[in-house]
């Protein structure tokens, strides 16, 4: 379903990827691992289509779609998600609503009706409670005042009412306490399934003791330096990236 | 029914000239009005003369206008009653500077009198060094003189101005709120066609007494609203007053409160939503003149197309008003690279002990938060009108009466689709 072929960009002329080939077929999730610097979060933002990167060579698909040449809301109404390393904070914009407006957009766009106020709000009470999350925070303005843990909650109860095909988790695991890391988890593995795939970038492999990936990438100068299955993790948790980077190369 | 007159300020003079005897009050006042306004003129229409208070904001435009004096047809009465909000609450309405009993429901709570029938000048806005007032003052035939006895709670009251095209008129309104007596007075101002709006506003606040005053400032994008509002504020009395201005070839709302008792509160918030060639200018002047009280000046600004605001606050601090909290905030966000913004705060303190502070922001729509709700499916048209919303939300939140908010909420909405359209 996500293709990726010799995929590199830049940003201010600085190239970051440098040749990517990866496939993530339909129902399975990767994990993507790597160093600071080399290039993880590049690859999500380029995927769902951040103006700052410039694609200079290679292709990305989806389902067979260009995805470099579409909006970044046709990306997320095609199915794809990001769940932001950094989520942003959204003054004077309530959550609930934020949320209504972005499924109902996506719902249009697919042809599919509009949830109204009630129907939406039932939806959401439901997921919030599913992920232990308070229920004022469908209340309060988007991720302001949110601890770093609710931001990261916050992008996963978006995720789960989006209910993507392709869901792209960005370090979502950074700065999360083991309580929180098992919620995300829990998150992630209920929406597994058949017609679910994700990619999951992370820098420890703490996060993919709850969400056991079918395969993992290692990520380094902007380059697939290896792949592997689950036991890739492990091995890069005992000899560390250098070590492993040295022998890739 | 027209009959038309020359245009700029010798318009205006010579017709002060035709109806100097018919004017009500003291012919004294009038002329003494009418020598200021001569000496003067428009602020910034003629070449070469700037005065500092008129910065950025001049009346060329003005003076090229001519206008007539129409009598506006019964006609009109249904099309202003389908532009009136749809609440239950006492209004009083004028149609180009004229009260309308037809269209007013008058207070049971406020006493309320015409400036046409008791016609006084106040002692708070004078002529000299204000060339608007003297305008107002040399022309005024009209306005509203609304009191509320000693502790009593008027409620909601709407003050609505409605005009047609190519009227000019100068209403002047005086409201006064006894000791302990409490109003809400939601002011709006509509219109069609070009017209010139120049109203003068007195307001004293007693000790105790709280007035919460709202302005809708939506006239037409042709026409020339040039408010001058002058407020006493007494001890532990509040004048919280909140601007929305929408429409308005040219607009500047002028406003000076005086707070003269300890523990006085005064807001001078607002909000500016500017699209095309218009021009608005918020000017707020706050003299704290005893100690302990408090103010506050915060206006948002949303500009479009080749709009322009101007921003000027000044709070001036007086040797005896110790403890003063005083606070200023203007910021702006530019929906176009033709858009322009000026801001000039200006404190000036001889007290040792207060708090003042003043700040300024300008921007565009964040390209995170943009990316951010684009990510989730939202197109980027509605992205930005979520973005700008938010911007106004959070000014708007100053105004906390339920009823006058929904008004001001559904001008902003009419404004979103008028620029759609």
């Amino acid at each position: 379903m996500l293709e990726i072929r010799g995929l590199s960009a830049a940003i201010e002329d600085k190239p970051i990827l440098q040749g990517i080939d990866l496939t993530v077929p339909q129902g399975e999730v990767h994990a993507i691992m790597g160093p600071n610097g080399s290039g993880k979060s590049t690859l999500a933002y380029v995927l769902s289509g951040r103006e700052d990167y410039a694609v200079t060579a290679g292709s990305a698909t989806f389902d067979g779609h260009d995805l470099l040449t579409m909006e970044p809301e046709a990306r997320a109404t095609a199915g794809l998600f990001l769940a932001f390393q950094y989520p942003v904070e959204l003054p004077g914009v309530g959550n609930a609503n934020f949320l209504r407006t972005a499924l109902n957009a996506q719902r249009r766009a697919r042809g599919e009706s509009e949830l109204d106020a009630v129907q939406f709000l039932k939806l959401a009470r439901a997921e919030t409670k599913r992920l232990a999350m308070p229920e004022d925070m469908l209340r309060r303005n988007v991720n302001v005042g949110f601890s770093g843990g609710e931001k990261k909650r916050n992008e996963v109860l978006q995720m789960a009412i989006l209910r993507p095909r392709l869901a792209i988790l960005d370090e979502t695991d950074s700065g999360l306490d083991i309580d929180a890391l098992k919620i995300v988890a829990d998150g992630v593995n209920a929406l597994r399934g058949p017609d679910f795939s994700a990619l999951i970038i992370t820098h420890y492999q703490r996060l993919l003791d709850y969400i056991v990936p079918d395969h993992v990438h290692v990520l380094a100068g902007g380059r697939i330096a290896r792949s592997g299955g689950p036991e890739l993790a492990h091995e890069l948790e005992a000899k560390g990236y250098a070590g492993m980077i040295a022998e890739a190369v | 029914m027209t009959a038309a007159v020359r245009s700029g300020a010798d318009g205006f003079l010579a017709r002060y000239d035709a109806l100097r005897d018919l004017l009500p009050g003291d012919p004294r006042e009038r002329a003494a009005a009418a020598e200021a306004f001569r000496r003067t003129g428009l602020p910034g229409a003629s070449a070469g003369r700037r005065e500092e208070a008129w910065k950025y904001t001049g009346l060329r435009p003005l003076a090229d206008a001519s206008f007539a004096q129409s009598v506006s047809p019964t006609s009109a009465h249904s099309q202003i009653r389908a532009r009136l909000p749809q609440i239950e609450v006492p209004r009083i309405v004028f149609i180009d500077g004229m009260f309308s009993r037809e269209l007013s429901i008058v207070p049971p709570a406020v006493h309320f009198a015409r400036f046409a029938g008791r016609a006084e000048f106040g002692s708070i806005a004078r002529p000299d060094g204000q060339p608007l007032v003297a305008l107002n003052t040399m022309l005024a035939e009209d306005g509203a003189i609304l009191e509320v006895p000693a502790g009593a709670d008027a409620g909601l009251l709407i003050l609505v101005s409605a005009a047609t095209d190519r009227a000019a008129f100068h209403p002047r309104h005086v409201v006064r709120l006894a000791p302990g007596a409490r109003l809400t007075l939601l002011d709006l101002a509509f219109g069609d066609g070009s017209y010139l709006h120049n109203p003068v506003f007195e307001v004293t606040v007693a000790a105790d007494a709280a007035l919460t005053h709202v302005r809708l400032q939506n006239e037409s994008t042709s026409a020339f609203h040039l408010a001058t509002l002058y407020a006493e504020i007494d001890e532990r009395g509040t004048y919280d007053s909140f601007v929305l201005n929408l429409g308005s070839r040219i607009a500047r709302t002028e406003a000076h409160a005086r707070l003269t008792g300890e523990n006085g509160i005064t807001h001078l918030n607002g909000a500016q939503l500017l699209n095309g060639m218009q021009h608005a200018d918020f000017t707020t002047v706050v003299r704290h003149q005893a100690p302990y009280c408090a103010s506050r000046q915060t206006v948002k600004n949303v500009l479009a197309g080749r709009s322009h605001g101007v921003f000027q606050g000044r709070i001036e601090v007086a040797r005896h008003a110790q403890k003063t909290d005083g606070y200023q905030m203007n910021q702006a966000l530019l929906l176009s690279p033709d858009a322009e913004i000026d801001t000039k705060p200006e404190l000036e303190i001889f007290a040792d002990d207060v708090k003042c502070s003043h700040g300024a922001t300008v921007g565009e729509l964040d390209a995170d938060q943009l990316f951010y709700l684009r990510s989730r499916g939202i197109s980027d048209a509605e992205a930005r009108s979520i973005l700008v919303r938010a911007f106004l939300a959070e000014a708007l939140d100053a105004v906390s009466n339920e009823t006058v908010r929904e008004v001001l909420d559904q001008a902003v909405e009419g404004w979103w689709e008028k620029q759609a359209a």
